[in-house]
């Protein structure tokens, strides 16, 4: 089944096409990746999809139905997460303050929200009480995913996990992921890190200049000769 | 800033842990420790026992003076500290509710409606302003609120003395009605500061547990970053209403006081100068911190009115010049040579002037009393000194600005004469202005504090996120 479909997708900002034609699916439980080097719309797909932009042509579908022209608040009430690049806590409040602002329309049961994303990440359990922006990079990456899993989305978009962390913090964050992913949830990151985003991926896509470049399984593309020339061009 | 490492990170992490500095932290530390019942319980203790330790009804108008600014301060706190618009606007909610009140409570429109009614109808029309000032306001960020906002509370100013028909114009509303409540009346000083006491702690309890739930803790995300916020499904916007239409509601509730403190309301009572008061006891306080926006209150309330009255302000003078000399100048030789140099200097140029131009002696300190006749002794100082304290002035700022600029040891040389001449020019213009002489001692009392806790006397420190 699928939850996130974005069909045949053009936005542009002002008079420059930044997407164009642009298909992407998400099916429930999945971890997909979206590749792609510098300028090549992958922060726009992700901003389309969460509907910061909205597409001049296409259509956006979220669990089957029609989202293109609601706004981001809706599509996050109706199952979708974000973690935003750069993290983007909530600095001078606690652990638990940013979890509890993650959950923040969610009606279910917030103590069992909570031991869910406790489960997940002990280390956020144990500094509850800490301010945000005392935490390690690490750690503010597993406060940015438990904040985001506190409204139990459907679908988490990931956006550049990987930037800014050091290439063992890297492998930790993509370790993380994959362990979310595990509990069936599905996941789409955006990432310059190829190698490290197929590793855990099922399927993967390569944007380029606003297209889709390549599409495949993850396996497939990991061989790839292509991949190579999608990211460093002709 | 530039990104740096996750190892750097790590290794940096406890300078970026929230720690107590300066001088007055193991106070603030203390204070931390306090549970939050405990606090407020002791803020009404405190209220509560302050009038049996003074007879005298002007000290009772200065706690309700001290008071009223304190619940103001708690209001723009919700605005400004947690909600973090900056709102230059406040004081027109304030006057609003000054004016509904004294409106359907004076014969102006000939309505006497009771206390509680009336009390309610200023609440809501408060809340409904601010919603309204709101409205346009919600998309505006940073500066471009300020401007809108401000605007607001000229347009409110402007509105009150033109509308002579409703308003009474530039004389006010006269003969406002007392706050009558379950048939008690309230006429004296001492009654209406236990009022005023009482709304004030409400408005702290209800404050506290706003502070704590979950819009109290949306208000401070959507300050920290409204697109995070935003993307956590907070109501942006929603939110920054409701900061408006809580903080309008509290200070229409202080305005509806003080109309019938003072028996009643003119324009002059809601002009910009007292918003800058109001913005003083929240930042000197601490941004965000209720018990900081209380203490930042009775700090400048406090300080204004000790001011106000030439004597205390010379003892304050001098006090705090001598204090801030003990605490900044180490070792003790270096403060012993200073204080020394002081006097000499002082003794040596008073008797040459005395002997060479008996005139340049001839005026007498303000002081009276041992402090008088000690400054008589050492102080340069002529008979009716305008110009030269006028001139002396204009040194004076030019000195402080070349002292801190120097090295250390021109520093210390030059600290001798500087406070030798701001001395003259105490006794020679600025106590003779008072009301100008507060403004310029709360303005520096205001730089001082903030340049030793820049986060105000009850902020916590901010955090970078890198």
């Amino acid at each position: 089944m699928t939850l996130l479909r974005l069909d045949h997708v053009t936005t542009f900002y002002g008079q420059i096409r930044i997407l164009e034609d642009l298909c992407i699916d998400v099916g429930a439980g999945e971890l997909v990746c979206l590749l792609g080097g510098n300028a090549s719309g992958k922060s726009t797909t992700l901003k389309t999809a969460l509907g910061l932009v909205r597409p001049r042509s296409g259509r956006v579908e979220l669990d089957g139905e029609d989202v293109t022209d609601r706004p981001a608040s809706y599509r996050i009430s109706k199952g979708m997460a974000i973690v935003p690049e750069n993290r983007r806590l909530f600095a001078p409040m606690t652990v638990l303050e940013n979890l509890e602002l993650g959950g923040y329309l969610a009606d279910g049961d917030r103590e069992q929200a909570l031991d869910r994303v406790y489960g997940l990440f002990p280390r956020l359990h144990e500094r509850r009480t800490q301010l945000a922006g005392t935490l390690s990079g690490g750690e503010q990456q597993m406060l940015a995913m438990g904040r985001a899993l506190m409204s139990e989305p459907k679908l988490l978009l990931m956006d550049e996990p990987s930037m800014g962390l050091a290439p063992v913090l890297v492998e930790q964050n993509f370790e993380i992921i994959a362990q979310v992913n595990e509990t069936g949830m599905a996941v789409l990151v955006v990432e310059q890190n190829a190698n490290m985003s197929l590793a855990i991926a099922d399927r993967g896509y390569v944007l380029q200049t606003g297209r889709i470049a390549l599409a495949d399984s993850a396996a497939a593309l990991l061989q790839s000769e292509d991949l190579k020339k999608a990211y460093l061009g002709r | 800033m530039a990104r740096i490492g996750v190892d750097e990170w790590v290794a940096e992490s406890d300078q970026r842990t929230e720690g107590y500095r300066g001088r007055a932290s193991p106070l603030v530390a203390a204070w931390d420790r306090v549970p939050p019942a405990a606090r407020i319980l002791l803020l009404a203790v405190g209220l509560a026992v302050f009038p049996l330790t003074t007879g005298s009804d002007f000290v009772l108008r200065v706690g309700i003076n001290t008071l009223l600014l304190a619940i103001l301060a708690l209001g723009l706190n919700v605005v400004v500290g947690w909600a973090g618009l900056l709102d230059l606007g406040y004081i027109a909610f304030y006057g609003f509710g000054a004016y509904t009140y004294a409106l359907l409570s004076s014969e102006q429109l000939g309505i006497h409606l009771p206390t509680p009614l009336a009390v309610l109808i200023v609440l809501v029309a408060c809340a409904l302003l601010g919603l309204l000032l709101g409205l346009p306001s919600r998309r505006l960020l940073g500066d471009y609120l300020a401007i809108v906002t401000l605007f607001f509370g000229q347009i409110f100013v402007e509105l009150v003395v033109n509308l002579d028909a409703v308003t009474g114009g530039p004389s006010g509303i006269a003969g406002v009605d007392p706050f009558v409540l379950l048939g008690f009346e309230f006429l004296t000083p001492r009654d209406y500061y236990y009022l005023t006491a009482g709304a004030a702690v409400i408005v702290t309890l209800v404050l506290y547990l706003i502070g704590e739930s979950r819009t109290g803790r949306a208000w401070r995300a959507v300050r920290e970053d409204p697109l995070a916020a935003e993307m956590m499904t907070m109501p942006v916007n929603l939110l920054k209403l409701k900061a408006f239409a809580l903080g309008s509601a509290i200070a229409g509730l202080a305005g509806s006081i003080f109309a019938a403190v003072q028996i009643g309301v003119f324009p002059r009572n809601f002009e910009t100068p007292f918003l800058i008061l109001i913005y003083a006891a929240v930042i000197l306080g601490g941004a965000g911190s209720l018990a900081g926006a209380i203490l930042g209150a009775v700090v400048v309330s406090v300080s204004l009115e000790l001011l106000r009255d030439a004597d205390q302000a010379t003892v304050l003078f001098y006090g705090l010049l001598l204090a801030g000399l003990l605490a900044r100048v180490r070792p003790w030789r270096k403060l012993a040579a200073v204080l020394g140099g002081t006097i000499a200097l002082g003794l040596a140029l008073h008797a040459i002037a005395a002997a060479v131009w008996p005139e340049a002696v001839a005026g007498t300190p303000q002081a009276t009393g041992a402090l008088g006749d000690a400054l008589d002794a050492w102080l340069v100082l002529p008979e009716g000194a305008t110009t030269a304290g006028n001139i002396g002035f204009v040194v004076l700022v030019a000195a402080i600005i070349l002292f801190t600029q120097v090295r250390e040891r021109t520093r210390t040389l030059l600290l001798v004469p500087v406070i030798y001449l701001a001395a003259f020019v105490w006794e020679a213009r600025l106590v003779q202005e008072p009301s100008v002489t507060r403004q310029l001692l709360l303005g520096a009392l205001l730089v001082v504090v903030m340049i030793s806790r820049p986060r105000g006397l009850l902020g916590s420190e901010r955090k970078e996120i890198v």
